[in-house]
C-alpha cells in the first residue's frame, strides 16, 4: 500500500518541461531520496506535490495519497499540508515569522492542529532537542542549527504520516548537519513516519533514505532500493554522480615543501558594536590572537563551525580586512591585513565563497579575470595575455570563454574561472574562503581534483577555510581547527581524523557521515 | 531551465514592455511641452472674449476657457512650465544630494551619521510646509517652488544614491577588483559608478514625477507659478470656478497630470527593479 503515489507526473511552467513523465511511490515507513544536481527538478516535484507551484505550471498526470486521489482543489491541499504531511522547506529561518517569538509559533502550530498546545510543547520541544528555554526569543536570536530545530518541530507538530523535507541540512556545519539528519531519521524509524526528502547532498539522503530517484534534467534517471542503486547503478549518470560524492585524495608529484612563506604574529580583530560614539558594549572579538606559519609548498585548512572566525582570518591574510593587532610578515615585508604592499599583492590571490558574486555580471569574465595583471604592468602585453589564457586552461576551460559574461556560466564552471582569476598573477600563495560550499556534489569532487592539480603545477601553498572534512582529506597537509576566533587544535589530517583532541573537533568528527556505496576498485 | 527562470523570463518580458510604455509616453509629453516653445496653435498668452468658453471644434481643438484662450496651447505651455519646474527641482537635489550620498558613503561612520541625522529632519518637513515657508518668505513665484522642491529631493537623491554606493561596494567583486590593486578611482570608474548611475536615474524620475505634483498642488492654491505664466497646476486653479459649466477646463490638466505622472511612475518603479537587483547582485545576467 503506498503512501504516496506519483504516476507519470509531468510538469512544465512558461511552455518548458521541468519535469517529465516521473512516477515513484513511497510506502507506510519508506524514506524515498530525490537525488539530482540543482536545476534537476526536484523542488519543483515537491512543489508540485503540495500543490505549491505558480498558477502557470501545467501539471498532468496523477497522484495519489493513501489511496484517494490527491485533492486538485486548494482547500483539500491545504486540509493535507501541515496536518497529514508535514513540511520542511524553507532554509536558513527564513520559515519562520520575524516578528512572533518562536514558542508562540510553535504553540500556534500545536493549536492548529492538535488542540492543546499547553501540554504538547514541552513534548515536541524535546522531540527536536530543543531546551524549552531556548524557544522564549525571536527567530533571529536562534542559531541556524536551532531554527533548523524549529522548523522541524513545525512540521512534526501534527504528527504527520509523510514528512516533505527539501534541502532540510543546508548551509548548516558539519555538527548540526548530523544532528538534524539523526533527528529526522529518529522520528522516522519511531513513529512510521514516510519520508519524501530532495538535497544535493549526497551523504545526507543516503543516511537518511531507503529509496532513491535519481534525476536529470527532470527525467527519471534511475529508481529503486537505495542498496540496489548504490551497489549496482546501472546508469552512467548515477555511476558518476556516485563517485563525485566520494571525493579521493589523488596522491599527484607535489613540489617539496620550503621554507617559511606567511608568518602571522598574534593577529587580532574587532569589531566595533552598534553606533560609534554612542555604544558601550564591547567590541566583538572575531580573530583572537591567531598565530601561524605557512611554508612554501604547503596546504594549510582551516576547519571550524560558522561564525568561528575563519573568513576574517583569510581575508587579513589576503589584504582585505585589517588587522586590531598582531602582525603579519610575507618576504620579509611586516603587514597588517589592508596595508599589504601592492608589490606584494601578486603573491597572494583569494578565492571568494560565492563565485556568483564575485564576478561583475556586467563584465565578460576576461575583463575580470584581467583584472589582477594590473599589478604587474611593467610585463608584456603579450606576456600578459598568454598568462590570462593559460590560467584559463589551467582550470579547464578553453580561451573562448573569455568573451562571455558570467550568466553564461554554471556556479561550477563560475568557481573555476575565479580560481582562474586567482592564478592569474602566478601567485605563491592561494588563499580560498570554503570554495565549495556553494557547488553540487559532483563539481566539489572536481574542484577539489583540481586545486591539488594546480598546486603541484604551480607551486602553490594554500590556505582553505572550510566547514567540510572533505576538504581536509583531499587538498591538507596540516589541519587547524578554529572556534571563537582562537586556533584550539593543529595537526595533520590523519591524526585530526584518528584521534581528535579538543571535544569540538571530536564532535565534528564524529559528525562525519558515512560514506556511500560500495568502494570502486581501480 | 528551472521553474524559478521560466517565471523571471516572462515577468522580465512584461517589465521591459511597461518601461517601454513609461519611457515613450513621457518623452511624448515632454516633446509636446518642447513644440510649445516654438508653436502652439494660438498665441498662449492671447486673449480672445469673443471666442471665450468654446466646446472643442474644428477651431480650437480643445476648445477655450473664460478668457477665449485655447486651451490646447495654454495646456501645452502648462506642460513645459511643469516639466521645467520638476527638472530643476531635480537638479537641484542632485547638485547638493549627490554629494552628500557620496559622502555619506565614503567619508565614514560619523559624515554619514551627519548626512542621516540631517535627512531624517528635512524628511520631517514635507515639500509642501517647506515650500510655503519660502513662498512666505520670498514670495509666491516659479523659483521659490523650485527650491522648495529641490530641498524635499535632495534628501531622498542623497539616500538613495548613499544607498547604492554602500550596497555595490559590499559586492565580493568589487573586493576582488580592490585585491586585485584597483585604486579607489578604479573602483568607482568600472563597478560602482555604473550602478549608482543607475539607481540615481532611477530616483531622479521618480522625484520628477513628484515634482510635477508638486507643483501642480503648490500653484493651484497660488503659491507656486505666477500668472501670466502658465502650467498645469495653474490650470486647474483658473477652471475651477467654472468647473460645473465647463469641467473640460478642468478635466484637461487633471488628465494630463494624471498621465505625465503615471508615466514617469512607471518608467521609474521598472529602473528601480533593475537597480534593486544589481544593488542584491542576483543578476547573472541571461541564464
Amino acid at each position: 500500500m503506498a503512501l504516496l503515489k506519483v504516476d507519470n507526473l509531468t510538469i512544465s511552467i512558461g511552455g518548458s518541461k521541468v519535469a517529465e513523465d516521473v512516477s515513484f511511490a513511497i510506502g507506510k515507513g519508506q524514506r524515498l531520496a530525490l537525488i539530482g544536481e540543482s536545476g534537476s527538478g526536484k523542488s519543483v516535484l515537491i512543489g508540485a506535490i503540495l500543490g505549491l507551484l505558480p498558477e502557470k505550471a501545467v501539471v498532468t498526470g496523477t497522484m495519489s495519497f493513501d489511496d484517494q486521489p490527491m485533492p486538485a482543489d486548494d482547500a483539500g491541499r491545504t486540509a493535507l499540508r501541515g496536518r497529514r504531511i508535514g513540511v520542511m522547506l524553507d532554509q536558513r529561518g527564513r520559515g519562520l515569522a520575524p516578528l512572533r517569538t518562536v514558542a508562540a509559533q510553535l504553540r500556534d502550530r500545536l493549536a492548529a492542529t492538535t488542540g492543546d498546545p499547553a501540554a504538547q510543547l514541552p513534548e515536541l520541544l524535546r522531540d527536536v532537542g530543543l531546551d524549552p528555554a531556548a524557544v522564549e526569543c525571536y527567530p533571529d536570536a536562534l542559531s541556524p542549527g536551532q531554527q533548523r530545530r524549529v522548523l522541524l518541530a513545525l512540521a512534526l507538530a501534527s504528527k504527520p504520516d509523510l514528512l516533505i523535507a527539501d534541502d532540510p541540512v543546508a548551509g548548516l556545519d558539519v555538527i548540526d548537519q548530523r544532528q538534524i539528519l539523526d533527528l529526522i531519521l529518529k522520528h522516522c524509524t519511531e513513529r512510521g513516519m514516510s519520508l519524501l526528502v530532495a538535497s544535493h547532498d549526497l551523504k545526507a539522503l543516503a543516511m537518511l533514505s531507503t529509496k532513491v530517484v535519481i534525476l536529470r534534467g527532470g527525467k527519471v534517471v534511475e529508481a529503486g532500493e537505495k542498496q540496489d542503486v548504490f551497489g549496482h547503478p546501472k546508469h552512467e549518470f548515477t555511476r558518476a554522480v556516485l563517485s563525485a560524492g566520494r571525493h579521493r585524495a589523488r596522491t599527484l608529484m607535489r613540489t617539496p615543501i620550503g621554507g617559511a612563506l606567511l608568518d602571522v604574529r598574534n593577529v587580532s580583530r574587532h569589531y566595533a558594536v552598534g553606533v560609534p560614539l554612542l555604544d558601550r558594549r564591547p567590541p566583538l572579538v572575531a580573530v583572537d590572537a591567531v598565530s601561524l606559519s605557512i611554508r612554501l609548498g604547503e596546504s594549510i585548512a582551516l576547519i571550524g563551525p560558522s561564525g568561528a572566525g575563519k573568513s576574517t582570518l583569510l581575508r587579513i591574510v589576503a589584504g582585505l580586512e585589517r588587522a586590531t593587532s598582531g602582525e603579519l610578515e610575507l618576504e620579509q615585508m611586516v603587514y597588517h591585513g589592508s596595508d599589504l604592499p601592492r608589490a606584494l599583492r601578486h603573491l597572494i590571490a583569494f578565492v571568494f565563497p560565492d563565485p556568483v558574486r564575485s564576478f561583475n555580471p556586467r563584465h565578460t569574465v576576461g575583463e575580470s579575470i584581467a583584472e589582477p595583471l594590473q599589478l604587474e604592468m611593467q610585463k608584456s602585453v603579450d606576456e600578459l595575455g598568454a598568462r590570462i589564457v593559460e590560467a584559463v586552461n589551467a582550470v579547464g576551460l578553453p580561451a573562448d570563454v573569455l568573451t562571455r559574461l558570467p550568466g553564461d556560466f554554471s556556479v561550477a564552471h563560475l568557481q573555476r574561472l575565479a580560481i582562474a582569476r586567482a592564478l592569474v598573477t602566478r601567485p605563491r600563495l592561494m588563499v580560498l574562503d570554503d570554495p565549495i560550499a556553494r557547488l553540487d556534489v559532483a563539481a566539489r569532487g572536481d574542484v577539489l581534483v583540481l586545486l591539488n592539480r594546480l598546486r603541484a603545477d604551480f607551486g602553490l601553498s594554500f590556505l582553505i577555510a572550510a566547514h567540510d572534512l572533505d576538504v581536509v582529506r583531499v587538498v591538507a597537509d596540516r589541519v587547524l581547527v578554529m572556534h571563537k576566533g582562537r586556533i584550539i587544535e593543529a595537526a595533520t589530517p590523519a591524526q585530526l581524523l584518528e584521534k581528535p583532541q579538543q571535544p569540538l573537533t571530536q564532535q565534528m568528527v564524529a559528525a562525519q557521515l558515512p560514506d556511500v556505496g560500495i568502494v570502486p576498485v581501480f | 531551465m528551472t521553474e524559478a527562470s521560466g517565471l523571471r523570463r516572462s515577468t522580465a518580458d512584461a517589465n521591459l514592455m511597461l518601461l517601454r510604455v513609461g519611457v515613450v509616453a513621457s518623452l511624448l509629453f515632454l516633446l509636446l511641452g518642447f513644440v510649445s516653445i516654438l508653436w502652439t496653435p494660438y498665441p498662449a498668452g492671447s486673449l480672445d472674449v469673443a471666442a471665450a468658453m468654446q466646446d472643442p471644434s474644428g477651431v480650437h481643438w480643445l476648445g477655450t476657457d473664460q478668457l477665449g484662450r485655447d486651451v490646447l496651447s495654454l495646456m501645452m505651455k502648462g506642460i513645459l512650465t511643469s516639466f521645467v519646474v520638476a527638472a530643476v527641482a531635480v537638479a537641484i537635489g542632485a547638485l547638493i544630494g549627490l554629494p552628500l550620498g557620496l559622502g555619506a558613503a565614503l567619508l565614514g561612520p560619523y559624515v554619514d551619521l551627519a548626512v542621516n541625522g540631517v535627512s531624517t529632519y528635512l524628511m520631517a518637513l514635507p515639500a509642501f510646509v517647506m515650500a510655503v515657508l519660502l513662498a512666505a518668505l520670498f514670495g509666491p513665484s516659479a523659483a521659490t517652488l523650485m527650491v522648495g522642491i529641490g530641498i524635499a529631493n535632495i534628501v531622498s537623491l542623497a539616500l538613495a544614491t548613499r544607498h547604492a554606493v554602500v550596497k555595490t561596494s559590499k559586492h565580493d567583486y568589487v573586493a576582488a577588483a580592490r585585491l586585485a590593486g584597483a585604486s579607489g578611482l578604479d573602483l568607482v570608474r568600472h563597478h560602482t559608478m555604473p550602478i549608482v548611475a543607475r539607481a540615481i536615474v532611477a530616483q531622479g524620475v521618480a522625484q520628477l514625477a513628484f515634482g510635477i505634483i508638486a507643483e501642480a498642488t503648490l500653484s493651484y492654491v497660488g503659491l507656486g507659478v505666477q500668472p501670466p505664466a502658465t502650467s498645469l497646476g495653474l490650470l486647474l486653479r483658473d477652471a475651477q470656478p467654472f468647473s460645473l459649466a465647463k469641467p473640460l477646463l478642468l478635466a484637461v490638466p487633471g488628465v494630463v497630470i494624471l498621465l505625465i505622472v503615471i508615466a514617469l511612475n512607471l518608467t521609474s518603479a521598472q529602473l528601480r527593479d533593475a537597480v534593486a537587483a544589481d544593488l542584491a547582485g542576483d543578476d547573472s545576467g541571461p541564464a
